[in-house]
């Protein structure tokens, strides 16, 4: 079989000078033949791609020798297939890069709107406002933490940075902090701690109060109604709802700060709703991820009265009643107040800067738990921070019930007592026998340099650190307490009772016929035995009586 | 390690020990050597361990190395396409990855798990015919269970996509789009987020 035409299967793999038939072609001038004959093939274009193996296959080894991979051998398809493509990708590379760079460009569109100054800002304005601005140096907290492994990117605080700083020029804020972050199944959530100067909250309390109104209009109505069928009514239900706790008001207790959250930094901040006493005690005993939509519905049992924003709001008063701590001595009550005994027991309410403030050695405020105090209101089981007694009725509320009957007396509630404000974690219990909080410095090589790092333990993803005179709070995580053991959701209650269990209701069997004549004759004798004691003279006629009716 | 400067081996993990450590419940002390004692026992566990003259104790390390091996069974991921098998059966690593696109990045399902694939043979055929078995041979996210237990993010404008898993709080895993760069860290307190299904 001598060399291979060009038109026979298995051209290709003929080398010129290493077959075994080289002594057939001992001319040379036919070898050049072959050989130009094989390089014709090679040149020959691909119809279907404009191509050609031999411009193809001296790409693929000039890359092959110019980047000398290691086992060469295993990858060469993948290497011929990378050069097609580099091939092609000239054609179509105008429709990627459009493709790609859109979603990209959108977010960057949105950031953008951070790094513009506000309008109407002059140079003079910010030399004014240098001085005392609500806006919290939030590089500089991050930086802090960032000793401890604790933090969000530098490119992310810095853009927080700057929406906290939109956030202040819209809204009439008096001191503004970076409270954290929270993380969600879609989306996370950005959150801020603000509060307002005074006098600036009074648009929502009117809309509050416009819609009880409405509620106790209605309530009239449907009283009207229910007379006129005093008559065909079903027995009216005993159950009294327990009496809804007010919510605090805005400004004290679990409202003391108002929260805003966005989504990412560049979205616009929404506000939170003031949380009720219902909702704090509902998150309690609920455990559920965060989605990252404000509107979305938290489906539970028991169910949540509310919707996301309402449940998270509920959970940042719980993380933030636990987990807000200074070094001890930094906030002192004011003096003047010094009563204990007021009513209700409220305990001190207000703290404020310590002028005289000594800070602690890092070393100090590591060791021990004492030196760190809350400042943070603790809610009580009630759902909030001041006790307040549901049951203080007022005078026509206690008409109305001497009217009524009253089925239940509600147990008399006892007061509700939380550690006071200011109390030092020492006096935080711990879970088994875990710590509530673990303390450490940051770096053990550079002592003077450290930085005392809290992480609670009750609720993982709380820091906080303190360095000098500078200290601070924050949150980074899923918005959970930590428990070892499984959460258990509560169970349904019990079935209700339709209706008292009675003779009257109960059901028994009918009686018998024997039973019913037994029945008879116990009467009759029973009438018979107190005839007799009346009359004894008609002890002949109860006699027969007897007889006839026993027949 | 402790401190970042001097790292101890780690023994490799047994059924025995993974078994032990999923008893155990509640924060890791952070000593290597410290022990646990059994706070719930079956009665057959307890008489079991009692026959062989052993104590019931669970030395922190054994936990520790139980519990990284659990880790990276259940939650430990890879992107589709990085990883090969050979027709001989090995699996290599693919010098030619050069990373999901930006709509590949977001779907679940071009992640793989790195273990031994479980649900794979459960597959229709009609499902199986469209694989590609030198890069589909193992389990995708897709069908993990509970559903929706991985989120899936973008970050940083969209040049990063993080996925967190909602098993094992704590575990992140990244991948630059386009790119080779992937990888995933643990970082949290080692305890398996056994509320799941109520929290969704």
């Amino acid at each position: 079989h001598g060399p291979y035409q060009p038109h026979e299967p298995g051209y290709g793999l003929y080398q010129p000078g290493y077959s075994p038939y080289d002594d057939q072609i001992p001319d040379p001038k036919s070898r050049m033949l072959a050989i130009q004959n094989a390089k014709a093939y090679l040149l020959k274009s691909s119809t279907t791609s404009g191509l050609n193996l031999y411009d193809h296959l001296a790409n693929m080894l000039t890359k092959i020798l110019d980047e000398q991979p290691t086992n060469a051998v295993d990858i060469i398809e993948n290497i011929s297939k990378d050069v097609k493509w580099a091939q092609l990708q000239k054609k179509m590379d105008t429709l990627r890069d459009e493709h790609e760079i859109l979603p990209t460009f959108e977010a960057a569109e949105k950031r953008k709107a951070l790094f513009l100054k506000a309008n109407g800002e002059g140079d003079e304005e910010l030399e004014e406002e240098i001085g005392e601005t609500p806006l919290p140096n939030v590089m500089e907290t991050a930086f802090y933490f960032e000793q401890a492994g604790i933090g969000l990117s530098k490119d992310e605080s810095y853009h927080v940075f700057l929406a906290l700083k939109k956030l202040i020029t819209v809204q009439p804020i008096q001191t503004c902090r970076f409270w954290g972050k929270i993380l969600g199944l879609e989306m996370n959530y950005i959150i801020a701690e603000v509060q307002y100067h005074e006098g600036e909250e009074e648009e929502e309390t009117e809309e509050e109060e416009v819609t009880e109104e409405g509620g106790k209009g209605m309530g009239e109505v449907e009283d009207e109604d229910e007379k006129k069928e005093k008559e065909d009514e079903p027995p009216k239900s005993t159950y009294k709802p327990p009496p809804v706790i007010p919510k605090e008001e805005n400004g004290t207790g679990a409202n003391k700060y108002v929260y805003f959250v966005c989504n990412e930094p560049g979205k616009p901040w929404v506000k939170l709703p003031p949380v009720t006493p219902a909702q704090i005690v509902c998150a309690r005993k609920i455990k559920k991820f965060f989605t990252g939509r404000l509107d979305a519905p938290v489906v539970s049992f028991p169910p949540f009265p509310g919707n996301e924003a309402n449940y998270l709001r509920a959970q940042i008063a719980r993380i933030s009643a636990g987990t807000q701590i200074s070094p001890i001595g930094f906030y002192q009550f004011a003096e003047e107040e010094g009563d204990e005994e007021e009513e209700g027991g409220g305990g001190r309410d207000t703290y404020e800067e310590n002028p005289d403030f000594q800070p602690l050695s890092v070393a100090e405020m590591v060791d021990s738990l004492a030196t760190w105090v809350h400042h943070g209101q603790s809610i009580l089981k009630q759902g909030r921070c001041v006790w307040l007694n549901p049951f203080q009725k007022s005078e026509e509320e206690e008409e109305e019930d001497e009217e009524e009957e009253k089925a239940e007396e509600p147990d008399e509630l006892q007061q509700e007592i939380g550690p006071p404000l200011l109390t030092p974690l020492s006096e935080d219990e711990g879970i088994q026998n875990i710590p509530a909080w673990t303390a450490q410095p940051s770096t053990n090589l550079i002592p003077q340099y450290a930085v005392a790092i809290l992480q609670s333990n009750r609720w993982p993803g709380a820091y906080a650190f303190a360095s000098g005179k500078k200290f601070d709070n924050i949150y980074f995580g899923w918005g959970h307490k930590y428990s070892p053991e499984n959460h258990t959701p509560a169970l349904p209650p019990p079935v209700q009772a339709e209706y008292p269990s009675g003779p009257e209701t109960t059901e028994t069997r009918d009686p018998t016929l024997e039973e019913e004549l037994a029945f008879k004759a116990a009467t009759e004798e029973a009438l018979a035995a107190a005839e007799d004691e009346e009359d004894e003279e008609d002890v002949v006629e109860d006699d027969e009586e007897e007889e006839e009716e026993e027949d | 390690s402790l401190n970042c400067v001097e790292w101890s081996l780690l023994p490799p993990a047994t059924e025995e020990m993974v078994a032990q450590a999923e008893q155990l419940k509640g924060r890791f002390q952070g000593d290597p050597s410290f022990e646990y004692e059994y706070t719930e026992i079956n009665a057959e566990d307890a008489e079991r361990l009692f026959e062989d003259g052993k104590e019931p104790m669970v030395k922190e390390e054994s936990r520790l190395v139980a519990t990284i091996e659990q880790i990276d069974r259940a939650v430990g991921i890879i992107p589709r396409g990085a990883f090969l098998k050979t027709p001989l059966g090995s699996v290599r690593e693919n010098r030619n990855f050069e990373g999901l696109s930006l709509t590949e990045a977001k779907k679940l399902s071009s992640y793989f798990h790195f273990t031994e694939p479980v649900n794979l043979k459960n597959k229709t055929l009609l499902e199986k015919a469209d694989l590609d078995p030198s890069t589909d041979f193992l389990d995708s996210l897709e069908h993990d269970i509970p559903q929706g237990s991985w989120t899936v993010q973008l970050e940083k404008g969209g040049t990063v996509v993080v996925l967190r898993s909602l098993l094992w709080l704590g575990l992140t895993f990244y991948h630059v789009p386009m790119t080779k760069q992937y990888g995933y860290v643990y970082f949290g307190t080692g305890e398996k987020n056994l509320d799941l299904p109520f929290m969704l």
